[in-house]
């Protein structure tokens, strides 16, 4: 009884520091919120409080003076192209570096290796002259096939170490009942792989979601660019309507935040799996 | 052996999809940017092959040499401070119960940010109408009375603040699954003989977490020389290249001047040093430390 006392008045000097060092991630992102629901008038005497009037039109201000729906089906269509694109192929390449293990596969995991550790900025401006010649600038598809090649490395990492773990028996069965390799990938591999296929596109599309570099270099054209290029356009071209910013601001994070309450643990295991599986 | 031919052929047709995606959008420019930084190419004219020239030119850049203090200033930065917190951090977390969990989701939920998000909260805080600047003086403490990004002598450290907050989280949540699997009985031991909490912090949960701590080191080391989006979000470089790094710098020689070579030999030079670091890791883990 005398321990446990104890032992919680330690804990106090604890809580404290980590309710200090909370408040520091966690303020930042609550001024946004109460930003984007702040009256115009309200940022030149209110600049850092809770709003005194809720103005919730700065959504709709945002959404129509932004043209939100059309970037939105632009970031959509990214995020999605390049999961199916990225997963398929990264799935593809996993099964086989997990399952089949062909000879020299290891060589591949290397280049693989080597590829995630070359800096983007190493390859980017070549990679422009080649889009431009090839016709993909200022398109979704170029974007897409970028955004694959980016990420294939990761997402095959990644489905590799799952696919690795499955019992050699379901695919021997599958074998002698006659089916081909491309059969036991699809109706074996892949249900039995869908917490790794989940992961993975729920970093890769937060990955996307959030890309700068690449769709500030390849998408000039104002219709076509994704959310994170719009919202620095937005910057400069509403500089002082902080409102309409902060709730165009709020509409990108909306969809991260919940898919972050929903899935928090495949989110965490995804993002430090280099760090955590060495 | 026709079998086993005819299935590692099946094997590695899987593989090529991938393979080739990845050889036209990260390998096949990155060979390019090999070749073309031995060359004066402005995207347009004539290739003229002119060896190291862009290398020695480099040396003489003042703006160069600047964004590599820059880029050491960054590395020193990110290998201390958020490192300093998130272990600490880390560390009080396990001795908690109640509230862990949540504690961890605020911790890690910035690092889940756009770059673009986090640049815009704290352009707001640091804005010198609005933010707490503000808010100071109001309070008798004249600190911002500029946002610090457009200051000179700060602005590197600002940005490097705002790329902070939205980092350290995740080295939280890092270092807190490693000190997971630290033995409880060895802390009982160490408590039996009067241990204080930052011994049991220095002489076991540090040792066992030895080779997540090397990899966290690693890839700070290796992410701080591409860093890109907070400096051009924030600064572009600026004022007066105070915040300009090895990133930005390419990219305007690449984007604005269409300095091919030019911006070629720099990413060049940062590929190699990605390389290096990664291959003194690699041989550090083959030597026996248990990385």
């Amino acid at each position: 009884m005398t321990t446990q006392k104890h032992r919680r008045t330690e804990l106090i000097p604890n809580y404290f520091i980590l309710t200090i060092l909370a408040l520091f991630s966690i303020l930042p992102i609550l001024l946004l919120i109460f930003n984007s629901v702040k009256p115009q008038e309200e940022f030149g005497i209110n600049a850092l409080g809770f709003p005194n009037q809720i103005r919730w039109e700065n959504f709709l201000d945002a959404w129509i003076l932004g043209k939100y729906a059309e970037i939105f089906l632009n970031t959509i269509k990214l995020v999605s192209g390049t999961l199916l694109v990225c997963l398929f192929l990264s799935g593809l390449a996993g099964f086989s570096l997990a399952r089949l293990k062909p000879k020299g596969g290891n060589l591949f995991l290397i280049y693989l290796l080597v590829g995630i550790s070359i800096p983007a900025q190493m390859f980017i401006l070549p990679l422009f002259l080649m889009w431009k010649v090839a016709g993909l600038m200022n398109t979704h598809m170029g974007l897409i096939i970028i955004y694959s090649g980016l990420n294939a490395p990761f997402a095959t990492f990644l489905i590799r170490s799952y696919m690795i773990q499955l019992p050699e028996e379901l695919f021997d069965s599958a074998k002698i009942d006659g089916a081909s390799t491309l059969q036991s990938f699809f109706k074996i591999a892949v249900p039995l792989s869908w917490p790794v296929f989940l992961t993975t596109a729920l970093v890769v599309g937060l990955a996307v979601w959030n890309e700068f570099l690449f769709a500030l270099t390849f998408i000039q054209d104002e219709s076509a660019k994704p959310i994170s290029t719009i919202l620095f356009a937005f910057q400069s071209r509403f500089e002082n309507n902080w409102g309409l910013v902060s709730a165009s601001a709020v509409m990108m994070v909306a969809p991260v935040a919940i898919l972050f309450m929903l899935f928090q643990k495949k989110f965490i295991a995804g993002l430090t799996s280099g760090a955590t599986k060495g | 052996m026709n079998i086993v031919s005819n299935k590692n052929s099946v094997a590695w047709f899987f593989i090529l999809p991938a393979f080739l995606i990845h050889l036209v959008v990260v390998a096949t420019p990155s060979i390019l940017s090999l070749a073309l930084c031995l060359t004066d190419w402005n995207g347009f004219g004539k290739i003229n092959f002119i060896g190291f020239e862009n290398f020695n030119e480099l040396f003489d850049d003042r703006v160069f040499k600047k964004a590599i203090v820059h880029n050491i200033i960054w590395t020193v930065i990110f290998l201390t401070i958020p490192i300093a917190l998130s272990l600490t951090c880390a560390y009080l977390l396990t001795g908690i119960r109640r509230g862990q969990l949540i504690f961890r989701l605020v911790f890690f939920f910035p690092y889940m940010l756009a770059s673009i998000i986090s640049c815009q909260i704290w352009k707001y805080i640091f804005h010198p109408l609005h933010g707490i600047g503000v808010w100071l003086s109001n309070n008798g403490i004249e600190l911002f009375e500029k946002s610090p990004f457009a200051v000179k002598d700060i602005s590197l450290y600002a940005v490097a603040l705002v790329d902070g907050w939205h980092f350290w989280g995740f080295l939280v949540v890092i270092y807190i699954t490693g000190m997971y699997q630290v033995d409880h009985s060895m802390y009982e031991a160490a408590d039996l003989e009067g241990a204080t909490k930052f011994q049991k912090f220095r002489f076991i949960t540090l040792p066992m977490i030895r080779p997540i701590f090397i990899f966290t080191l690693m890839i700070i080391i290796i992410w701080s020389i591409p860093t890109f989006d907070y400096i051009y979000i924030l600064t572009q470089g600026g004022p007066a290249y105070s915040s300009e790094v090895l990133a930005t710098h390419l990219y305007s020689q690449a984007f604005d001047r269409f300095n091919v070579g030019y911006s070629s030999a720099i990413g060049t030079l940062m590929f190699f040093y990605v390389l290096i670091i990664v291959s003194i890791f690699g041989l550090l883990q083959k030597i026996g430390w248990e990385i």
